[in-house]
């Protein structure tokens, strides 16, 4: 596959929503709207302020021409209403283009209303507002396959949500020991899975996923299925368990598997074997002799997204140096792109990367100490039927599309 | 851990320290592991996690995902460095000794004994975390401001305090306020007026906890107004 960059785009805490401007400028993205999901609250309770910034953002299933999503900060979540308006009626017989009312005695004759074209214009209003369910800060939102149930976890609780009932939530996960002293494990990630309604996982900061069944129980503290690998003793150090923290879990969408994403790795379960993974990826195994750095200045507990392609036979995830990768399940090759303005031009091709360790290196290849930090790609999305993904990399939004293959393989 | 003969630049020293942290505690078999000196290793790692403790308890709300890492990183330091001392709780004021301290520290006895003065702080610390401690840095001076963090017992304070109607406890809040001062006579309201609650009303928190120079002040008042009829209570 051959990805180009399309035109980078700015995203910041709105919620910016992009389109193509014109069908025939390959490549070339505008924004569509942007509008602000959350403002700033204060919880007068805590003498806390409650930050706008927004953790995570789902889409609805499309059920009509408009487009919902949910988006949530650290308490609140919120059902936003996307619809566009590209047509006008004009010719009405009582009111004039302004909409006054016009004077019947100049009304000779009637006419039938027509559409005409018009600017495209994009309303977002919200629908619903979802507040005071959560006592921590919530994680991950998603939205069942039944399209009118969703549940939203935060660092001990999940609750589950009915789309149209926003003063009620029910308690479905409750981790929280009875002493808090007692605190070990924390929820990281959540998710429902893609046909089954009744099933849900969720991870947590100990590399545990727990597969459970709201048909068991109506509180699911008792898990279904535990996946979880046991610690290699070889590897073993003082951050193995915070290298092991899942920050993302996402089924496959044939709902067979699901893929995770802790520091270093990403790994693909098949939920009939809960032993351990059935393919482990690294990432950037490079980094495992500087986990001390890394903890030192809290990189260690970035949180990295992954993602799977349509077909499932591609997984993505991002990296430092504003680098991303890409694994072929089936060929087992693996990429590394990057994703910058200065690397990249308009439709122009990207080159794969290269980290070199060693003293072997080749002329592009970026050594280990060169990389930048900061420049973290924490988020990425995967068109679910085309080959066209979603980078987000600091303030800039990354647009790629796969020009030989736009189907998927 | 170093052994993929990676260029070190000068201004690296510091995080090549820091690395032979990580090559200090593996695998001492291991070909690659430079032998860096014992003391600045092994408690300069340690110092690190308390020191991300700390900050992270100082948030009005910790990142509970990365204290839960943070306290389970440094409970693995603490049980490698001395797995077979048991220590009884020590009544003495909790100080985090300073990096300095350690670095003095040249031999493997030495080494012991403040690793141990450590471990008795932390525990220390855990058993404290049972009474009411504020979170916040403010509080009477004179009383180092790191010097108590409540660990995880702390958090217990983030359980009732919200305004979330899905958590019980709200009752929980008021029920460790003393309410017999308010029923004495002699008791000054302005008391009320010296220290000013926090938003978050009263509960562990907002203990009322006047320090020495409060109650002279109030004696003051009690001992120079018995004389005349009592008071009006400003405020009520």
């Amino acid at each position: 596959m051959r990805w180009h960059q399309a035109v980078p785009q700015l995203s910041h805490p709105w919620v910016s929503l992009q389109s193509k401007n014109a069908p025939h400028s390959q490549g070339e993205y505008d924004v569509y709207s942007t509008f602000q999901s959350h403002e700033p609250e204060f919880d007068y309770l805590k003498s806390l302020e409650i930050e706008e910034k927004i953790n995570k953002i789902k889409w609805l299933p499309q059920q009509n021409a408009a487009h919902s999503l949910l988006s949530t900060n650290d308490k609140t979540i919120k059902l936003w209403k996307v619809t566009e308006r590209d047509k006008r009626p004009e010719g009405y017989n009582l009111k004039d283009e302004e909409g006054k009312l016009k004077d019947l005695s100049t009304v000779t004759s009637l006419q039938v209303p027509v559409l005409k074209p018009m600017d495209l214009m994009v309303e977002v209003s919200p629908r619903r507002i979802f507040a005071n369910g959560h006592t921590y800060h919530i994680n991950s939102i998603s939205v069942n396959s039944d399209c009118e149930t969703y549940m939203s976890a935060d660092d001990l609780r999940i609750n589950l949500w009915h789309l149209a009932v926003t003063d009620r939530s029910f308690n479905i996960v409750d981790i929280k020991p009875a002493n808090m002293e007692d605190l070990t494990e924390v929820i990281t990630a959540s998710e429902f899975h893609p046909h089954h309604c009744n099933l849900f996982v969720y991870s947590s900061s100990k590399g545990s996923l727990r597969l459970c069944d709201m048909r068991a129980a109506a509180l699911c503290d008792k898990h279904s299925k535990l996946f979880e690998e046991p610690e290699d003793p070889s590897s073993r150090s003082f951050f193995s368990e915070i290298i092991s923290s899942v920050s993302d879990v996402k089924f496959s969408h044939s709902g067979r598997y699901m893929l995770t994403r802790d520091y270093l790795t990403v790994k693909v379960w098949d939920l009939n074997m809960e032993a351990r993974p059935i393919e482990t990826y690294q990432v950037h195994d490079y980094l495992r002799s500087k986990l001390c750095s890394l903890y030192e200045n809290d990189c260690i507990f970035d949180k990295f997204e992954c993602a799977w392609n349509g077909s499932d036979s591609v997984i993505m995830t991002g990296a430092y140096n504003n680098f991303f990768r890409m694994f072929d399940r089936n060929s087992k090759r693996d990429v590394t792109l990057e994703a910058s303005r200065e690397s990249s031009k308009p439709r122009a091709v990207l080159k794969p990367r290269r980290v070199c360790v060693g003293s072997k290196r080749r002329r592009d290849d970026i050594s280990v100490d060169s990389l930048d930090f900061t420049k973290k790609i924490l988020h990425t999305a995967w068109h679910p039927a085309e080959n066209i993904i979603a980078i987000a990399a600091t303030n800039n939004l990354y647009i790629f599309q796969d020009k030989v293959n736009s189907d998927m393989h | 851990m170093l052994s993929k003969g990676l260029k070190r630049k000068l201004e690296e020293e510091e995080e090549k320290e820091a690395l032979e942290v990580d090559a200090w505690w593996l695998d001492p078999g291991h070909p690659a592991v430079t032998q860096a000196p014992p003391t600045v290793a092994s408690s300069s790692l340690f110092d690190l996690s308390v020191l991300k403790l700390h900050h992270s308890l100082r948030q009005s709300e910790p990142d509970l995902r990365h204290l839960v890492l943070v306290v389970n990183t440094l409970r693995r330091i603490q049980a490698s460095m001395a797995p077979t001392v048991t220590l009884p709780p020590v009544p003495s004021p909790p100080v985090v000794p300073s990096v300095s301290d350690n670095l003095l520290a040249s031999s493997d006895t030495a080494l012991s004994a403040s690793m141990a003065s450590l471990l008795e702080d932390l525990s220390q610390i855990e058993g404290l975390s049972q009474a009411p401690q504020p979170l916040a840095d403010e509080g009477p001076p004179g009383r180092p401001t790191g010097g108590a963090p409540s660990s995880l017992g702390g958090l217990d304070l983030l359980g009732p305090a919200t305004g979330c109607l899905l958590d019980d406890g709200l009752e929980g809040l008021f029920e460790d306020i003393d309410t017999s001062m308010y029923d004495s006579e002699l008791w000054v309201p302005t008391s009320e007026g010296l220290k000013p609650g926090p938003e978050n009303g009263p509960g562990k928190e907002g203990a009322p906890e006047l320090d020495e120079a409060e109650l002279d002040y109030l004696m003051d008042v009690l001992v120079g107004t018995q004389a005349l009829e009592r008071p009006p209570e400003p405020g009520r």
